[in-house]
């Protein structure tokens, strides 16, 4: 494919009447051509949607031709259609407000391109405005153009920059997560942005825009070629799943080029428009969590920015009232009010949330105007955290938070960035989350159904037990250290993962796959070894979660840093996620568990020394 | 203090490699340097300012120069470090214990850093970078030939276990 023919967008004929204005819009396409992903990850340069620098920006732009345009309208006019001074004139002036009014044409606007004017300089101002305008747009196209992406078998690379060339190559298995934004703006034009992140500062490919279908036809080839499955498999597979007789390229399995009658342009735009998620056969259509607006509201108001907004309000009537201190009330209403906005703007942003698994990972969408669609590679999680603020413990909710490499721009759920995964569930929510983001724990996969069931008990036990319950105990000398949350202190190990019960107050259970445990410290200070405790903390790439156990007996301690250090090699050495179908049966390619190492749900020190 | 302290102290393992002997005279280098700022800062105190804590600051920080300097021995030899067969394990501290064990797969660089002083006796500092800023693995006062070796030694392991992020 010629890099000059192949526009921005890259769609298919059928789409190229939407783009009147674009520029090097080539003639047509040839309508055989292969389905999009594969045409678009064929290895070639290929460009950006032809409205990317609309939206990244030129509507600023726009706004300025529109402004000047709209000012100059009579004068244009007259110019071409000179009808001498009258009554057009002084219509012109009609809407100013008359401040020049004194000198120069009567009913001037007052403004500079009417003063211009008034000052016999029209041409020179005319030709300056419209070369800045020129240029403008000449430096927009220009940018456009250098920007050019391609996506090969194992990376993808991007070059951009008019005078400064920028150029930076991903490899797709380093891939932490796919994020998916589609704004509202971008999606009157049927355009979205992908971003591959990787791990490390600012490490991500950034592809803004492209056509909104050809994105998740993109990232369901990225997170093949990711995956490691074979191509060949990948046809099969895609052969199989195809009963519209779609040519069975390869990574396409998608209605996009199916022979039935398209519909026309503007319901396509109007599908896309609406579609939270638009492409159906990557994801499984049942989101395993629902959150319906009235628990969303709830969990806004009884959250700690409620607490402290109800403290300000008090303290401002209280002022008011009793002290007479009226500034205050000046000084403070407006962030008061202000901060409805921030209800509001949580609110929007985790609408419609969803959270499902697909065989490439779990993938997470919200957003009511921006939507969001985020997606996390299996083995890509280093830390879970489960956590109850007190306020929510009546209504029974929880939220779900994770340590990532890989770091968006865009944010996610309720404005936050990419690691609060469920912003507000039930206990049931949690199980089915948590058997989405390790399978090996918690619903999803062991086979033996005592099995399943131990961990499932596990879990819960994890989240409301005050004791025991298949976890460590804490000898009750914790109490001069954890007043009231010694009791709940405690570990337990799954064959991939650690699991961390804390907090009597704020309950949290922490989750530290063994295969992504960076490394393990056990400590001890003079109080600790006073009371003969020691704490572990559980060193994972830094996120919101801090996997730390305050703390625990110091046998205790020490016989859990002898078994998870040794747990944690294993674990590492039997973890192939990174190329997570690369294995001999694509079937299991979602389960990451570890079947080598036993169950052992039972801790060193049961409830005992107490 | 606990009738039986020791007892409650946090051991692991025996077979701790000990830093280099010279690496004393770094601790007590620095323990010097900073009794001396200290004092510094006192002695403005006591003629600048005028402050009538003056004198006892300077004082404590004599005092605090003078118990550095006794535990600074301790202080070298509670450093030590293990090469297990798929991990490394760290220690150091007196008062504040920290064993730490990191998966050579783990590894994402290792840096060999020499200060003046270090430099003048023939001495590095190693230290073990993982993807988890707070692994925090850096070995002080090693000698330069068993450093650049450990450093050799720990990079072929982490080649030969090599694990994803």
């Amino acid at each position: 494919m010629t890099v000059n023919g192949e526009t921005a967008s890259g769609e298919t004929a059928p789409d190229m009447p939407d783009m009147p204005g674009a520029p090097g819009v080539p003639s047509s396409m040839p309508p055989s051509l292969p389905p999009v992903a594969a045409h678009l990850a064929d290895g070639e340069w290929h460009r950006l949607h032809w409205a990317s620098p609309l939206l990244k920006g030129g509507f600023v732009l726009v706004a300025v031709l529109a402004f000047i345009l709209t000012n100059l309208r009579e004068r244009l006019v007259e110019l071409f259609i000179p009808t001498g001074p009258g009554p057009g004139d002084g219509g012109g002036g009609g809407s100013g407000g008359g401040g020049q009014g004194g000198r120069g044409n009567p009913g001037d606007n007052g403004d500079i391109v009417s003063l211009v004017y008034s000052h016999g300089q029209t041409g020179i101002a005319i030709l300056i405005i419209f070369g800045v305008i020129l240029v403008a747009i000449a430096a927009f196209a220009l940018a456009w153009r250098m920007h050019s992406f391609r996506i090969g078998s194992d990376a993808v690379e991007v070059k951009s920059g008019v005078l400064f060339r920028h150029n930076r190559q991903a490899r797709l298995d380093r891939i932490q997560g796919i994020h998916i934004t589609r704004p509202l703006f971008a999606r009157l034009f049927g355009a979205a942005r992908i971003e591959l992140t990787v791990a490390g500062q600012d490490a991500k490919v950034e592809l803004a825009y492209l056509g909104s279908s050809q994105v998740d036809e993109l990232r369901r080839e990225i997170l093949r070629r990711a995956s490691g499955v074979l191509e060949s498999e990948a046809r099969a597979a895609a052969q199989a799943a195809d009963d519209a007789g779609v040519g069975a390229t390869v990574g396409d399995a998608s209605g996009f080029g199916s022979p039935e009658p398209r519909p026309g342009i503007l319901n396509r735009r109007l599908g896309e428009f609406l579609a939270p998620e638009l492409d159906p056969d990557a994801a499984p259509p049942e989101s395993v969590v629902k959150i319906t607006p009235l628990r969303l509201i709830g969990s806004l108001v009884l959250s700690e920015f409620t607490v402290v907004l109800l403290l300000v309000i008090a303290a401002l009537v209280v002022s008011t009232v009793f002290a007479h201190h009226t500034f205050i009330l000046f000084l403070l209403l407006p962030s008061v009010i202000g901060s409805l906005g921030y209800y509001s703007r949580r609110f929007t942003k985790s609408l419609r949330y969803s959270i499902a698994g697909t065989p490439d990972g779990v993938r997470v969408g919200f957003g009511l105007f921006t939507i969001n669609n985020d997606t996390l590679p299996p083995g890509r999680i280093h830390a879970i955290e489960v956590t109850q603020p007190i306020l929510w413990r009546p209504a029974g909710w929880w939220m779900i938070r994770i340590n990532r490499a890989g770091h968006a721009s865009s944010h996610g759920g309720a404005g936050q960035p990419h690691t609060l995964l469920l912003p507000v569930g039930r206990v049931a929510d949690v199980e089915r989350v948590l058997g989405l983001l390790l399978p090996g724990l918690a619903v999803a996969s062991p086979t033996d159904a005592s099995d399943q069931q131990q961990l499932q008990r596990l879990v819960l036990a994890g989240l409301t037990a005050r004791h025991g319950a298949g976890f460590s105990s804490t000898p009750a000398r914790g109490f001069w250290l954890r007043p009231l949350s010694w009791r709940r202190t405690g570990f337990a190990v799954t064959p991939d993962a650690v699991l961390l019960r804390t907090g009597f107050v704020w309950r949290r259970l922490s989750v530290v796959p063994l295969a992504r445990l960076q490394s393990l410290h056990v400590t001890q200070g003079p109080v600790r070894r006073v009371l003969d405790l020691a704490a572990l903390d559980f060193n994972t790439i830094a996120g919101p979660v801090r996997a730390k156990l305050g703390v625990i007996d110091r046998r205790a301690a020490v016989a859990a840093f002898t078994e998870l250090s040794a747990g944690a090699v294993l674990a590492a050495r039997a973890d192939d996620s990174h190329r997570w179908a690369g294995r001999a049966t694509p079937a299991l390619h979602a389960s990451d568990d570890n079947p080598l190492v036993p169950l052992l749900p039972t801790p060193e020190h049961p409830e005992t020394d107490r | 203090m606990n009738p039986a302290p020791d007892s409650h102290r946090l051991s692991y393992g025996t077979q701790w490699r000990r830093v280099s002997p010279k690496y004393v005279a770094v601790e007590i280098a620095a323990s010097i340097i900073a009794g001396v700022v200290l004092a510094a800062v006192s002695v403005f105190f006591i003629l600048v300012v005028r402050a009538w804590f003056g004198w006892w600051m300077l004082g404590a920080s004599i005092a605090i120069m003078i118990v550095l300097l006794i535990v600074a021995p301790r202080r070298a030899r509670a450093i030590g470090y293990q090469l297990r067969d798929d991990d490394l394990l760290f220690r150091r501290g007196i008062m504040f214990l920290r064993i730490v064990a990191v998966p050579y797969g783990r590894m994402q660089l290792i840096d060999i850093n020499r200060g003046p002083l270090g430099r003048a006796l023939g001495l590095s500092d190693l230290k073990f970078v993982t993807a988890a800023a707070t692994s925090g693995v850096a070995i002080p006062g090693l000698p330069e030939a068993e450093a650049d070796a450990l450093r050799d030694q720990l990079i072929g392991l982490a080649e030969a276990r090599r694990t994803g992020l």
